[in-house]
């Protein structure tokens, strides 16, 4: 269980995290959301007690970080961003110097075979850190933070870097270590989060932004009702028949992808689903439908949202700014 | 603490840098040997005692350099001051590994009294006096080498640093000399390692300089702390 309360560190006049507060409970999995340079490093190397708060208070387990570090770090695993491996040790005398360093009471040889079996090292177990690939480092530095078998586990971006099996195969590593540990992620992946977090804390500048369960954070955010479509015919007539449809709001017509093929931005009243009766419209008058999809909220057009409540101001105002570069760039 | 020191000695022989050091330490001493004692056919070896002072003043930082400044570059240090483990043992941890590898080097000087011993009646007592000395100038000289690669993430820095801080130790007592005022003065000459040591060699065991040694190698250790806690603060 992990306990932040109004949780600030200031760099100078900057403040990198700015007051923040959450709770993480025993068997859950806490995502930490944000873009870079949010807090989210910070606020993780706080909780470990790498570097120190300049206010508020940070529990681990009901033990304050500040006030008993010793005991409140025997309760924590922590893979930082960069894995700190030594490039001069094999795995197993990596593992070997972790165990000791954590002073673990467990009988070491089936401990660390059950983790290396756990995170896959065992093909690996007696190569140099400095000859292994990417993947292989971060599950290196990932088994590392479960050695001694810590009630919390504190993960720094740990699928970056990986291949898409790799990021599956650790997703559900942290799923199924969520179920009897306290795991706090961060990531900037939204829908890594999604997928494995039980609740999300998205920050931003240091902020709390939003502090939900994941699954009606995801509710919130999602943009099911919104739909972008590439349509072959007409637009005038196209726009028409889109507005009729039942509980469409709004159609605009957007960029022309081919002759005769516009993007229609469609929005409808939240949480309907309009796309089978706009598939048989459109049918029916033979217009083909090239390209059909939910409009799904970039992490960008996430913290628009959350800290405006417009989704559509900023992604608008990029592309302007592309537009002009590339007018620039014809000259 | 146990698990710190293990690492780091392995360390050592993992890369040359303990087998260098050892080599330099049997090489420099070997020729000073020959040079001052076996050449003349004397049987003094306080010159060699002295002239080891300042090849450890140059080398121990060679040992020293990658402690913690390698540490601070490669991110490893997220994993020693995240682990249950108090600052104080961890720089222990530290000084240990690199001052037995120093005393790997260092014990050669006891063989010299072995080989005088096979013609003439060797001082022990001096011999050992100078030993103790030698052994003591080198905690200052590794503890010294880790307080300056406490604040570096280059080793290069780490090993300039320090061997300018060793050479400025050795040189309070010139400072000493120059300076008019007798009171400060006085006070240099009293913490000056150079003169502390070169009692030992003219035949001296001086308690207070044993302490003295201690000391300086305890205040390196204990600033050491301090930086690595201070940087958590900043």
């Amino acid at each position: 269980m992990i306990e932040v309360r109004n949780l600030t560190k200031r760099y100078g006049p900057k403040k990198a995290v700015d007051n923040i507060s959450f709770t993480a409970e025993d068997g859950q999995v806490l995502g930490f959301l944000g873009p870079n340079g949010a807090g989210k490093s910070t606020t993780m190397n706080i909780l470990t007690g790498y570097i120190s708060s300049t206010e508020g208070e940070a529990l681990i387990n009901g033990v304050d970080i500040l006030e008993d570090p010793i005991k409140a770090k025997s309760f924590i695993g922590y893979l930082p961003e960069m894995p700190p491996l030594y490039f001069d040790m094999t795995v197993n005398e990596y593992l070997d110097f972790v165990y000791s360093l954590k002073k673990c009471k467990m009988p070491k040889r089936s401990h660390l075979n059950e983790i290396c079996e756990i995170v896959k090292l065992e093909d690996v177990r007696g190569r140099l850190i400095k000859n292994l690939s990417k993947g292989y480092k971060q599950r290196v530095g990932f088994a590392q933070a479960l050695v001694g078998n810590p009630k919390v586990l504190i993960l720094d971006e740990p699928t970056v870097g990986l291949d898409p099996k790799q990021i599956i195969e650790i997703r559900t590593l942290i799923k199924r270590l969520g179920r009897n540990h306290t795991v706090i992620l961060s990531s900037h992946i939204l829908p890594e989060v999604q997928a494995v977090c039980d609740r999300i804390v998205v920050i931003n500048k240091g902020r709390i932004v939003a502090n939900d369960n994941a699954d009606s954070l995801a509710r919130n955010l999602s943009a099911d009702h919104k739909l972008v479509m590439q349509i072959e015919g007409a637009d005038e007539d196209i726009k028409k028949i889109l507005s009729s449809v039942t509980d469409v709001e709004r159609v605009f017509v957007g960029r022309q992808i081919d002759e005769k093929v516009w993007e229609y931005h469609i929005e409808a009243k939240e949480g309907s689903d309009v796309r089978r009766e706009i598939f048989r419209k459109l049918a029916s008058r033979n217009y083909p439908i090239l390209m059909m999809k939910s409009n799904e909220l970039s992490l960008e057009e996430v913290f628009l949202k959350l800290t405006t409540g417009d989704e559509y101001g900023g992604a608008e105002k990029t592309e302007e700014k592309f537009d002009m570069l590339e007018k620039g760039g014809d000259k | 603490m146990g698990a710190i020191l293990k690492r780091e000695f392995a360390a050592y022989f993992k890369s040359p840098i303990g087998y260098v050091f050892i080599a330099i330490s049997f090489l420099f001493s070997g020729a000073f040997f020959w040079l001052f004692t076996l050449s003349v056919g004397g049987t003094d070896v306080s010159m060699v005692f002295l002239g080891m002072f300042y090849v450890y003043m140059i080398f121990v930082p060679v040992l020293t350099m990658r402690l913690l400044a390698d540490e601070n570059k490669m991110r490893t240090d997220q994993l020693l001051l995240t682990a249950p483990i108090g600052l104080f043992r961890l720089v222990a941890g530290k000084f240990l590994a690199a001052y037995i590898v120093f005393l790997l080097g260092d014990i050669v000087m006891l063989s010299y009294g072995v080989v005088l011993s096979f013609f003439v009646s060797v001082n022990w007592p001096l011999i050992l006096g100078n030993f103790t000395a030698l052994a003591l100038i080198g905690a200052v000289f590794v503890s010294s080498g880790l307080f300056v690669s406490a604040l570096t993430e280059s080793q290069m820095v780490a090993a300039v640093g320090s061997i300018a801080l060793n050479v400025a130790l050795a040189l309070i007592n010139v400072a000493a000399s120059v300076i008019p005022v007798k009171f400060i003065s006085d006070i240099l000459k009293d913490i000056s390692v150079f003169d502390r040591y070169s009692e030992f060699t003219t035949g001296i065991f001086s308690i207070s300089g044993v302490v003295f040694f201690i000391s300086v190698t305890a205040v390196f250790l204990f600033i050491t702390v301090r930086v690595l806690e201070r940087r958590r603060w900043a």
